[in-house]
Parts: C-alpha cells; structure tokens; sequence
C-alpha cells in the first residue's frame, strides 16, 4: 500500500472506474457520491448504444470489481467545501467531517437539459411528450404505452433538445444523443413493429465505431424515417396526440405530423457541482461549462491545479466507452503525479 | 431578356437554360451587403426551423431557409418578388438555433432593392 490518498468525486462510471484502476496501482481510495447509491445517470439506462447490450451488464463489472478492491465507497456524501493548501486537498462533507487528500479526481458528470425549458416543445404540457430519459425507463418496466394507455402508432423523435441552440444558450453539441435516439428508435421497432418512427434531425453525427452501422441498420432493418429538419414547435391535439411541425428541408416544403408519443432527445449540460467546484478550487470551466482540462490534445485529464484531475462526462459529454478510457487515463495520471512528488521528497 | 423565348421566334427552336448555380459568374454584391449589415446570417445551419415556423409559408411558397442559400449563392433574381411574401411577425427570429436575426436580414435585402440597382456598388 502507497501512502498517498487519493479522493474520487462522484460516483458514477467515470468514477467507478477511476477509482479501480487507482486501487489496482496501490493507493487507498475514497470514492465519494452524494446520491445513495453508485451508477450514475447509465444505471438508469435499459440498453446501450451501439450494440444494445444490457447498461447492468456493464455495471455488474464494475460492482464486481469495486467489490474486490480496496476502494472505500461512501455514498450519501456531499462534499461542501473544497480547499487546497500546501499541496494538499481539504474535503468536508455535510457533516464537517474533513478529510485530506494528496490527489483528487473530479468525476461529476453531467446532468440531462430540463426539457420543460424549451416551451414550444411541450415537455410538461402535454402528457405524451417525454424525454430521452423518460422513454429508457418506459423500456424498463417493458412497456411503451401513451398517458391514454394504448401503444403509440407514431412515435417522432426530436434531436439537438438543448443542445446547440442559442435559445437556450448552449452552443455545444451533446455528442450521444444523436446515436442514442437511433438506438431508441430500433428498441421501439422492436418492441412494436407496427409502430412507425420517425427521426427529425439538422446533422446525424455518428461519431464512434458502429455507430453508423447501427444508423443504417435502423433504415434497412427497422424502417426508422429521417426527416431532415429542425422541429419548431408541438401542439396537443384532443385525444393526446401530439402535431409536430418541421421543415422538410430535403423537399424545401414546411411539414406537420401527428405523434402519439414524442420524444425529446435531451442535450448533457455541466452538473451544478461543477460551477461550485471550479469556484472552489479556482479551476477553469470552458464555453460549453465543462471543466476545462489543461491540454486538449495531450493532457485531457489535468487541471489547472496541481493534484486535482478531471475525467469523464464532467469534462465533455461522453459516451461510456470514452468515459472508461478517460478513467483509466485519469488513473495513470494521478499515479505519475505522485511519484514524481515522492521523488521530489526523497532526493 | 428571355433568350430562350427570342431564339424560339426566330428560330423556331428554343435553347434551355442550364440550372446550374453558376458561382463564378453570379453577382455577389447582396449577398456581401446584407452580411456586412447583418453578420448573423452566417450562423445558419440550414435546419429549416425558420421554415417550419413560417406563418407566410404555410401558405405561399416563402422559405428563408432556401432564400438564404440562394443569397449566398449570388442567385438573386426572384429574391425581390420573394420577399414581398414576408409578414415580418419575426417567429423565424425565435426559433433559430443559432440566433440568426432573421428579420432583420428581411429587412436588409428589402433595403438594398429599395436603394439601388445592382451595378452599382452597395453601401
């Protein structure tokens, strides 16, 4: 066992990970979630993109292997006040109980755009407009119904809700949604194949391995419908059926559709740890509100500080694959860090 | 001067047209004046949202969206008739994703028309 002691701030994959890797080096951990319990927003995910395997599949590796470890998991922990002094890092919960820490990884995510924000939408007006997140958990109780109880003949789903929208001040792209609304859009085929899907979107950005295979897969398998345009507004109709309008830029003509379940793909914005933390810890956030790492390109994984790392979603919207390799980046990190700090004690 | 028509009556035949945007030799200069009043117009992403919004679009043929891309293509001669369409209500202005002052690009070309005829450099 090292003698240095490294906190991971929030508990989702990103720290999960961060925090088994760190363990599997030799450093006692202190892996610190305020929620009760660990998994992030993932864990609330029925199935993942793009090969739509289980999200508790990769969860029950993580548990396994927190469980084998030696990393101390305190849960239910807000971590109130964040102080750095003589190269050490003060943590104090909501308890005032302070710890210190050689180390310390911030893993706070993201969280999901509040989609009430966008009106026109309809989020919190009308009963069969839901999110992204909302229709992952229709999936896992196994059954997509509209308010009115029936299964929906017509599901549409709408892109970029939050995200590069002056509107609403984010610029950024929130990188997943895209794939997420394909794989969403196949489960719905799946599961009711009389349904028809209908995608509306300004660019399809399908950025990571499979994923465009998947893209073409929910067209030639499927039959999911791309509609090239940004969806203006949505209006109930009587009966619960929602009537979208969008232009059909393709065929230069404004269309209107009726739904009878819209769903809103939800952009990942900064959690509010974030600002308080970067605040704290005077650590530079970027235009999109993430942290902002000190290199880009070569040191994704830095701060501005000193003995304070960043990784996963709390640095950029990431999908779970990145997040894990951004950990295990995080980990090496950490790791060169204090060695070189010994080294600088000993000689 | 519709050549086509000419040539027909002399000629008893008729020459088409080609449809392509010729870029190279379309006249740039509104489409460099209403940037120069209202740089926001590069912004747009071309979603359409504009479009979906429309109240004049509903029911003419009216899209700022096309009308945009013509703009920067220097294909200019329907935009005057074009934007007579336009109610002005500005509901494209609180749609666009990317803050694009819409209206106010309305209002730019209806301006450069109103000023000047096109061999003349805008101001």
């Amino acid at each position: 066992m090292i003698h240095k002691k490294i906190a991971v701030i929030g508990g989702g994959v990103a720290g999960m990970e961060t925090a088994i890797q760190l363990d599997r080096i030799g450093y006692p951990v202190d892996l610190i979630e305020k929620s009760e319990s660990l998994g992030g927003h993932a864990k609330n995910w029925y199935r993942v993109f793009p090969d739509r395997r289980p999200a508790a599949e990769i969860f029950e590796i993580l548990h396994s292997n927190l469980k084998n470890s030696r990393v101390e998991v305190k849960t239910s922990t807000t971590i109130k006040t964040f102080e750095k002094k003589d190269g050490k890092i003060f943590l104090s919960d909501q308890e005032n109980e302070t710890n210190s820490y050689d180390a310390i990884v911030l893993c706070s995510g993201f969280e999901l755009f509040e989609a009430s924000r966008k009106e026109e939408y309809g989020f919190g007006i009308y009963e069969n407009v839901i999110t992204s997140a909302g229709l992952e958990e229709m999936f896992n109780s196994g059954s997509i119904l509209t308010k009115q109880g029936k299964a929906p003949k017509r599901v549409g789903f709408v892109h970029c809700v939050g995200s590069r929208d002056e509107q609403c001040g984010n610029h950024h792209c929130s990188k997943v949604c895209c794939v997420t609304a394909v794989k969403q859009a196949i489960e719905i085929s799946e599961m009711l194949p009389e349904t028809e899907v209908f995608c509306f979107y300004m660019d399809m950005r399908m950025f990571g391995p499979y994923y465009e295979e998947l893209y073409r897969e929910s067209q030639e398998k499927w039959g999911v419908q791309y509609i090239r345009g940004r969806v203006s507004e949505a209006a109930g109709n009587a009966g619960g059926s929602i009537q979208v309008k969008a232009e059909d830029t393709l065929t230069g003509r404004p269309l209107k559709m009726n739904v009878d379940l819209l769903v809103l793909m939800v952009g990942m914005l900064p959690s509010k740890d974030t600002k308080q933390i970067a605040g704290q810890l005077d650590l530079k956030t970027g235009v999109n509100g993430f942290f902002k790492a000190w290199d880009d390109h070569y040191q994704t994984n830095l701060t501005s500080q000193t003995g304070i790392f960043i990784a996963g979603s709390a640095t950029a919207p990431m999908n779970i694959t990145d997040t894990i390799s951004h950990a295990r980046a995080a980990a090496t990190e950490v790791d060169k860090y204090l060695k070189e700090i010994n080294n600088k004690i000993t000689y | 001067m519709d050549i086509a028509g000419k040539n027909k009556s002399q000629f008893g035949y008729s020459l088409t047209k080609g449809r392509q945007i010729d870029y190279d030799k379309n006249n740039m200069k509104l489409r460099d004046f209403v940037i120069s009043n209202e740089p926001s117009l590069l912004l747009c992403i071309g979603c359409g949202g504009c479009t979906a919004t429309c109240t004049a679009g509903g029911f003419t043929n009216f899209n700022f969206r096309k009308l945009h891309n013509l703009l920067m293509r220097g294909e200019t001669n329907n935009l005057e008739e074009s934007m007579k369409k336009c109610m002005l209500c500005g509901k494209c202005k609180l749609v666009c994703p990317r803050g694009v002052n819409t209206r106010n690009v309305i209002f730019t070309i209806k301006r450069a028309f109103a000023m000047t005829d096109f061999s003349k450099p805008l101001k």
